[in-house]
């Protein structure tokens, strides 16, 4: 029997409490029969008291002081006897110096949050007021290991046949018309499965949910009056724990259960759950910010320093987390285990990922240690590693991320040269053929699976206002519109906001149509951003971070207002996943080899086999082969695409088809809905086969079969 | 309200354990070792009588599915006449369909 083994047996007793020495191994609070085995690493602290609160309790009920004799190396373990798992809420006070020069910031009174605690208590309920004068704001709990996950396991879907759509806990059906019995939490998103199935989603990227504090920096809009809030959540207070806040549950203190329950439903569905994790920084800012976890236990070990003892600010949030410190390095690799074993999490992006590979000074490292320990994890072998390769100390490695032949990307240069393409700029072609390829002249070696292809996303204009507005309108902010990006390549098509001008509505519906499309029918991995498959706008604001309202709600009602635009996403979202030959694992080799008669993929123009490519082109159409369809494995239809974006309408040759192939019309975004786009396999027959009339800014999808 | 809870098998081999007030991780431990009780008289039916019971915690959900593990998972187990509290807690974390919510029991 376990609890009769000796070492699970007090020896020690303060004021009625009992322990004994604890395991070292593993960090943070372990429940063991009749107890729990705390561990915590300090490298510079001289002495460690363990603090014990009952649930909510304004004072602790215990603090024992770890026997110096319990502490090997630099980590105090201590197991604590009769607790009671649900009740307990637990920290740490660590002396020692105090001498910011040389990095040390201890404060013997601070109570500290856990860094390896499972469980955050304090924000429980999004947005309730707390206890502001609490000594211990952010408390570590217990979290129970026991799930039943009935057999679950991560999907391990080969990358390339995902379609992401990057989500917003709260944000996602926070709105009434949401019409779901817990708005704002995981359990909605559970509601709402259907839904992302009829879109044919089968992954969802989460912004962070990572515990963080909804008030932080909280202040009042001089616009709206609105309170103003982290609503993102890019400020991690820990990164083992799930944000209470979003669970219906959290007031119970039932987050692990919810959200574990959510992703087993989610996997039942056949979708993925990406999670968005923030190791770049943590909430506690720079030298002026709280102290509420690592500051006080190891300032020297979790940030990075400059010479003077204050903090490096790559992430633009005030301080950076020293990812490439061993320990750092171990409490990341021991957080996205946990995060992959115990939540059964399918992949994670790494917000501002170049941090990741910089040097404890701040350089970057041509072989960071973090990254390659990630791609070689065996715990994570099967997740899906993306990286955000930029970050705001100017470090851009879009095409150029250590990828140790497993790390994705976020492709920016996708982004960029689309949206560019889309409103009508000249020179783009050349480029455009790259990205629709899966972007070879960044990732020739690593193949189209390395591209995270994206127009929007969070951070910037919705793809509604991307053609609503030529400009940022931040004003709600409080920033004096001085927050935000200012180079987003968006066209207002005329007018600038909303307007009644149907030509100019028109206009945006039909480029919103012909972004989706060739977001679609692009080789790499699709992204898309909640709302935008309906035409979800921020007013023009592009860096709603601190909006929790009707901002960032998504508002369902647009699927009555912009039926046109969520018909026509359904089904372009639909075709790609009908269509094999849109989802290669390998670059094109431009050239005929499973002897079909084509070339796996060849460019067009007006006149067919030759693309115009000059500096004041537009246009250009493509064609793939099906007979290439995952490198010839699988048979598939000829698709070919226009991409006119000149402001008149072209005439397009097409090229001729074999057999007894025909060409028949999936989509045309210059049609009136619902003539735009027609339900995989019910395409009709094009009249002509060999010339496309292709409106002025208009795509056309033509499948051949 | 303080937590209550009795259990009993009968000639039919159907275990009834009455709970009543909150079930939280403390209580648990005694609605575990009621499940344990009747678990070994081998039980053909779980009946659950809720009526009175107005918290379930973490620790309590738990028990719950310990004891479909304890006594297999085709055991049918019949929560009977939960309040609206504890039924939202089972949804929300994906436990309504371990359990047959019924108003009566036999029905």
């Amino acid at each position: 029997m376990m609890d009769t083994r000796i070492d699970y047996y007090p020896t020690h007793e303060h004021n009625g409490i009992k322990f004994r020495r604890g395991h070292s191994l593993p960090f943070g609070a372990t429940m063991v029969p009749n107890g729990v085995n705390f561990s915590i690493y300090s490298s510079a602290a001289i002495s460690c008291t363990l603090v014990l609160f009952e649930r909510g309790a304004p004072q602790p009920f215990a603090e024992i002081p770890i026997p110096d004799e319990f502490r090997i190396g630099n980590v105090y373990s201590i197991m604590v006897f009769d607790l009671d798992y649900e009740r307990l809420e637990y920290g740490y006070k660590m002396d020692g110096p105090f001498n910011p020069l040389e990095g040390h910031r201890f404060n013997k009174d601070t109570i500290l949050s856990d860094p390896y605690a499972k469980v955050i208590g304090g924000r429980d309920t999004w947005l309730a007021e707390p206890n502001w004068d609490n000594i211990y704001p952010y408390r570590s709990r217990l979290a129970f290991e026991d799930f039943d996950w009935e057999g679950d396991h991560p999907l391990e879907t080969p990358i390339e046949d995902l379609q992401v759509y990057e989500m917003h806990v709260r944000g996602f059906t926070k709105d009434p018309s949401s019409k779901v019995k817990n708005p704002g939490t995981f359990t909605a998103i559970r509601d709402k499965i259907p839904y992302l199935k009829e879109m044919g989603i089968n992954c969802i990227e989460l912004l962070p949910i990572y515990e963080f504090d909804e008030w932080e920096f909280n202040r009042t809009s001089p616009i709206t009056g609105e309170v103003l809030v982290n609503y993102w959540g890019y400020s991690t207070v820990n990164f083992f724990s799930p944000k209470a806040g979003y669970a219906a549950t959290g007031k119970f203190g039932m987050q692990v259960d919810e959200l574990k329950t959510l992703i087993k439903e989610l996997h039942k569905n056949g979708i993925e759950v990406w999670l968005d994790v923030v190791f770049n920084h943590t909430a506690e800012g720079d030298h002026r910010g709280h102290t509420i976890s690592f500051r006080g236990i190891d300032n020297k070990t979790y940030y990075m320093l400059t010479p003077e003892g204050y903090y490096f600010n790559f992430s633009g949030t005030g301080n950076t987390l020293n990812c490439n410190h061993p320990v750092v390095r171990n409490m990341v690799l021991d957080c996205l285990r946990y995060w992959a074993a115990d939540y059964h999490i399918d992949g994670f992006r790494f917000d501002l990922a170049a941090i990741l590979g910089r040097a404890q000074d701040g350089s970057p490292l041509s072989n960071p240690p973090l990254l390659e320990s990630l791609a070689h994890d065996p715990i994570l072998a099967k997740c899906k590693l993306i990286a955000e390769a930029w970050d705001a100390g100017g470090l851009y490695q879009v095409g150029s991320f250590p990828a140790y032949g497993r790390w994705a990307e976020w492709n920016g240069k996708y982004r960029d040269t689309l949206r560019k393409y889309l409103k009508g700029d000249e020179g783009q072609v050349g480029d455009m053929m790259q990205r629709i390829q899966g972007s070879p002249d960044l990732y020739y070696y690593r193949g189209p699976n390395a591209s995270i292809n994206f127009i929007t996303c969070h951070d910037g204009f919705t793809l509604y206002d991307m053609f609503a507005y030529n400009s940022k309108h931040n004003e709600a902010n409080g920033e004096n519109n001085n927050d935000g990006a200012n180079d987003n390549n968006s066209w207002n098509c005329g007018w600038e906001g909303e307007t009644d001008d149907p030509a100019v509505n028109h206009l945006r519906h039909k480029l919103i149509k012909n972004a989706l499309t060739i977001l679609m029918v692009s080789q790499g991995v699709p992204m898309v951003l909640m709302g935008d498959e309906m035409g979800r706008t921020q007013k023009g604001n592009n860096n709603t971070y601190c909006q929790d309202n009707e901002l960032n709600w998504l508002d369902w009602s647009l699927i009555e207002k912009n039926a046109d635009i969520y018909n026509f996403a359904k089904h372009i979202m639909r075709f790609r996943h009908g269509h094999p030959v849109l989802r290669s694992r390998r670059h094109f080799q431009h050239r005929d080899y499973v002897g079909s008669g084509y070339p796996d993929i060849s460019f067009h123009g007006v006149n067919a086999w030759y693309a115009d490519t000059s500096a004041g082109s537009r246009s250009f159409a493509f064609m793939l082969c099906g007979d290439h369809a995952k490198q010839g494995i699988v048979k598939d239809d000829m698709i070919y695409v226009i991409m006119n974006m000149y402001w008149d309408s072209l005439t397009f040759e097409l090229p001729e088809l074999s057999r007894d192939r025909k060409w028949h019309v999936v989509a045309n975004t210059d049609m009136p809905s619902p003539d735009d786009v027609f339900p995989l396999g019910k395409e009709p027959l094009l009249e002509n086969q060999h010339h496309f009339l292709a409106g002025s800014r208009s795509v056309v999808v033509l499948v051949g079969k | 309200m303080s937590f209550s809870i009795s259990s009993d098998v009968d000639a039919q081999k159907v275990a009834t354990i009455t709970l009543a007030g909150e079930l939280d991780s403390l209580s648990s431990r005694e609605f575990q070792s009621a499940i344990e009780h009747v678990a070994a008289e081998n039980p053909k039916e779980l009946v659950l009588r809720v009526e009175d019971l107005s918290f379930m915690s973490s620790a309590g959900l738990r028990v719950l599915i310990f004891s479909k593990q304890k006594m297999g998972t085709n055991l049918p187990i019949f929560m009977v006449k939960p309040q609206s509290a504890i039924v939202d807690t089972l949804e929300k974390t994906g436990l309504q369909h371990s359990v047959n919510i019924v108003d009566e029991y036999p029905a």
